[in-house]
């Protein structure tokens, strides 16, 4: 069978490399992604392996490039994404040392640059804020001798007219600054007190926002100018305004001298903007010549450090010569490993080639299943529940077909699933530009479209077999009923229904499908009842009898040939005595029960119900009959049952008790010291004896109380899993009954609305209506239903099909290769 | 051969070719899978077909109709009322 049926063979190898060759081979491997290499050097520290300092190195380039990308995505530049043919590969030395030198330029420019600017802006600030203060201070000074007021004026104290002119003056100053709108108001309180009332103080509002430098936000700021006598208030003045973080700027008081340093001051910010317009545009030109190469740098630097993490998993051998490293390599990608060696090898020109040497073990080795696209999805589904362990039987390859079918069983209407169809179609035809799609919940949706697509097939399947199309029937090939009774009891007003006999009114039988008179029926919902429920039952045992089937796989392939006797055997005919009867009398029920028939004992009325008779086998009861009827469907049948339920009832001390008992046969009386333990799966043992009940694994040395007590746990479980279980299948029923019913109500409650309106305001009203529908339809009846659907059959694959036999104890194989790797530091 | 059990026949031969005589005919890197699917397919397909059609076989009960929809279905589905026939009500 194909490569699904179970998961591949394994070999551990051990490579011997040339430690030259060393960093090109592991790179030829990372592309091939074939081996999952082992830490040889486990037990050393971090720091004290042979290539730390190269992960240093790679670490730091690292670094500088989130800076880079850091300051690029401040400014919105986009990065360019690359496809896959354009990705590099792994850098040799020589580029490396190339790759460093320009990363260390790019980000040393990238810093100088920032310095730089945030000074410029800064002054810029303080220019622009001066040229409020200057502006704002008009008002101040213009009803005021100005000459007077210039407390920066330096008076010459040798200069008596200055003086003189000065004591006359009354020696009022002023300090002029800017200080935040919120924090004035305190500001001016704080004056006042420390004045003792004897400054004066104006403010305006300056209009706009500014930046203030501590937070860069933008806030209001006002200007301010305080009037006041005297020196010391003045150092005091200055320092209040240094506390409040208020900037003081020297202000003339001269009208002419402030025009003056307003014209200044507006020149120099006129040559600031020009110089930061300029800076900025010297440092988009670096940013973008940065983006361009900075996808493959990113992916260059992650592959080298992917390739030293892996070389510090290598040993060095006793004469320093050579690198030994030990991996897991699938059985068919030998050659593969083979040749990536030599590609390695010839790159660097190496005279001795790199060579690989398969080695036994009892270890056990990983889990891998080769997928394509379209197994991929089943694959993930199972492993959600549990890797396989090695070599374990696979049950992926039928939950490709049994996943959807038992969706379909559960969702069946044609529409439904012409939209799933649809959907999928679309993600499919569309793979390509789809994939690159990174948010969440669609990449949920994306990765199960080939599930999708076989639900939506399977559904159209089931729809047409229930015969429901958005909760309407079809009639293709005509109905099987038809009117038995005359035109004046149909006429007749007081009689409000009339029941069809089917021996009256069934002529045949509708060849695919539900026939299409039932969907109009008022009983219809009891007829289908007992359909579906037959069908959940019927498809449930199939579907576990399977399961334990497929224990006899493992069986054989672990060569524990005894438990097919002594497993197998007594839970199989637990299972089909029992719940395979039962689906016998259903089917026997269905062939000789009818209304067709001229056996009294054989007419509907006398119909025995199933699940009565099944009680009645299993508690040895007796059921009294009607008139005319007769307790048992067949000649022998209670004798049949009686033998039935003896020998499963014999069944369940066979699996309790014969595991154990042959254990404590076979195996060995005297137990050797302590066994060299082998770890992980057990060694072959000597006496053929292979324990272990449930993990498939067996330790000679566990204990007979154990072994007894596991068995226990295992009959009980599987006993009640029995009964459990193929109730559980009824929810196939249930879901699909609810289904149905949904899309009904949707049908007769909304949009059969619209067929009240008579001519065009129909047509508009229907238009409207039908919106309300289909929205409805998707989003409740697909899309929830959908989904509720598809955690039921998970749950019933999970739990009902895989717990009769799958150990899932095994562990993922993961290569090393750059791709995954990729991918992982994508997200 | 009775012409009620043609349907049956045609169909079970439908899904005996796909299960049993298609999975001859797959070829590819993944053909068992391919044929494991095919046979799936054709089983469980099949299946559920026939216990749809084995309920209906021999139906127990008929359907419950009131008058309006008889007589719609006497109009369009071609089946007259007729005056005098044998009833058991």
């Amino acid at each position: 069978m194909g490569d699904m049926f179970r998961s591949e063979q394994m070999a551990l190898c051990q490579l011997f490399i040339q430690p030259e060759a060393a960093y090109a081979s592991i790179a030829e491997l990372g592309e091939s992604g074939c081996v999952q290499f082992r830490d040889l050097n486990d037990q050393v520290n971090a720091f004290q392996r042979k290539f730390v300092t190269e992960v240093r190195r790679c670490d730091d380039m690292e670094r500088r490039l989130r800076y880079v990308e850091n300051e690029l995505r401040k400014d919105d530049i986009k990065l360019p994404v690359l496809s896959a043919d354009q990705e590099p590969g792994a850098p040799n030395p020589r580029e490396i040392i190339d790759l460093e030198a320009q990363l260390e330029k790019t980000e040393n420019e990238l810093r100088e640059m920032s310095a730089n600017g945030a000074s410029l802006n800064a002054n810029y600030r303080h220019m622009h804020e001066l040229k409020n203060v200057l502006e704002n201070t008009e008002g101040f000074f213009s009803d005021q001798e100005v000459i007077n007021l210039d407390s920066n004026r330096m008076t010459d104290p040798n200069d008596p007219n200055a003086t003189q002119a000065g004591a006359q003056r009354g020696q009022l100053a002023f300090v002029a600054g800017v200080i935040r709108l919120e924090r004035y108001f305190s500001f001016e309180r704080m004056l006042w007190r420390i004045s003792r009332g004897n400054i004066f103080l104006r403010r305006t509002d300056i209009s706009g926002l500014c930046e203030d430098e501590d937070t860069g936000r933008q806030v209001l700021k006002t200007v301010f100018v305080a009037f006041f006598q005297g020196e010391q208030l003045k150092q005091r003045i200055k320092k209040v305004c240094a506390g409040y973080h208020a900037d003081v700027y020297p202000c003339p008081s001269s009208h002419a001298e402030r025009a003056e340093m307003i014209r200044d001051v507006n020149v120099r910010l006129e040559d600031l903007k020009l110089v930061l317009n300029q800076s900025a545009d010297h440092r988009l030109r670096v940013l973008n010549s940065a983006s361009k190469h900075l996808a493959r740098w990113s992916i260059m630097v992650k592959k080298m450090k992917a390739i030293y993490h892996i070389l510090n998993y290598f040993n060095n051998d006793v004469t320093g010569k050579c690198l030994i490293g030990e991996g897991w390599v699938p059985v068919r990608d030998l050659p593969t490993v083979q040749n990536a060696l030599a590609r390695g090898s010839k790159r660097v020109e190496s005279s001795i080639p790199a060579f690989m040497n398969v080695i036994s073990t009892n270890e056990q080795p990983p889990t891998f299943t080769r997928t394509n696209k379209f197994t991929s999805g089943f694959q993930n589904l199972i492993d959600s529940y549990g890797m396989a362990s090695y070599r374990e039987v696979n049950p992926a390859l039928y939950t490709c077909i049994t996943f959807p079918f038992l969706f379909a069983v559960m969702f069946g209407d044609l529409g439904h699933g012409l939209i799933l169809l649809a959907f999928a179609s679309w993600l499919i035809i569309k793979e390509r530009q789809l994939a690159a799609i990174k948010e969440e919940i669609f990449n949920i949706f994306f990765g199960g479209r080939y599930i999708i697509l076989l639900m939506g097939c399977f559904s159209i399947y089931t729809g047409i077999i229930y015969n429901d199309v958005f909760s309407k029937s079809m009639n293709i090939f005509g109905s099987g009923w038809h009117n038995a009774f005359n035109t004046s009891t149909i006429l007749d007003t007081s009689t409000h229904y009339l029941q069809y006999r089917p021996k009256m009114s069934n002529y045949k039988t509708y060849p695919l499908g539900m026939d299409p008179i039932w969907q109009m029926a008022d009983n219809k919902i009891i007829f289908l009842n007992t359909f579906k429920m037959k069908l959940s039952i019927i498809f449930g045992v199939l579907h576990m009898i399977f399961g334990v089937c497929m224990s006899v796989v493992n069986f054989v392939h672990y060569k524990k040939y005894m438990s097919l006797l002594l497993e197998f055997l007594p839970q199989i005919l637990f299972l089909i005595l029992l719940f395979g009867y039962m689906v016998f009398m259903m089917f026997y029920k269905w062939i000789v029960y009818s209304d067709f028939t001229d056996e009294q004992a054989l007419t509907p009325g006398c119909a025995p119900s199933i699940l009565i008779l099944f009680i009645n086998m299993m508690l040895n009861g007796h059921q009294k009959p009607l008139d005319g009827c007769k307790e048992y469907m067949f000649e022998g049948q209670e004798l049949l049952q009686q033998l039935f339920v003896i020998i499963a009832l014999v069944c369940i001390p066979w699996m309790l008790l014969a595991k154990p008992l042959y254990i404590m046969a076979t195996r060995p009386k005297h137990i050797a010291p302590p066994p060299q333990s082998t770890p992980g799966m057990a060694a072959v043992a000597n006496g053929g004896a292979h324990g272990g009940s449930g993990g498939g694994h067996g330790h000679d040395d566990e204990p007979m109380g154990e072994v007894f007590i596991q068995q226990a746990i295992h009959t009980i479980e599987y006993v009640l899993s029995t009964v459990s279980h193929t109730a559980s299948y009824l929810r196939l029923w249930a879901l699909s009954l609810a289904h149905a019913q949904l899309s009904e109500v949707l049908w007769s409650m909304v949009f059969a609305n619209s067929f009240k309106f008579p001519n065009y305001i129909g047509s508009v009203v229907t238009f409207f209506i039908f919106g309300a529908w289909a929205v409805l339809t998707v989003g409740i009846l697909v899309l929830i239903e959908g989904l509720s659907a598809f955690l039921h059959t998970l749950r019933l694959h999970w739990v009902e099909f895989m717990s009769k036999f799958y150990e899932g104890a095994g562990y993922a194989f993961e290569p090393f290769s750059f791709k995954s790797i990729l991918e992982v530091t994508e997200e | 051969m009775n012409s009620a059990w043609l349907p049956p026949i045609i169909i079970t031969c439908i899904w005996a070719f796909i299960g049993i005589i298609c999975p001859f005919f797959a070829r590819g890197p993944n053909r068992g899978v391919t044929q494991c699917c095919l046979m799936l397919t054709a089983v469980t397909c099949w299946l559920f077909w026939l216990c749809c059609y084995m309920t209906q076989m021999n139906p127990l009960i008929g359907p419950k109709l009131s008058m309006n929809e008889i007589m719609i279905m006497a109009r369009e589905w071609g089946n007259e009322i007729k005056d005098s026939m044998d009833v058991v009500v």
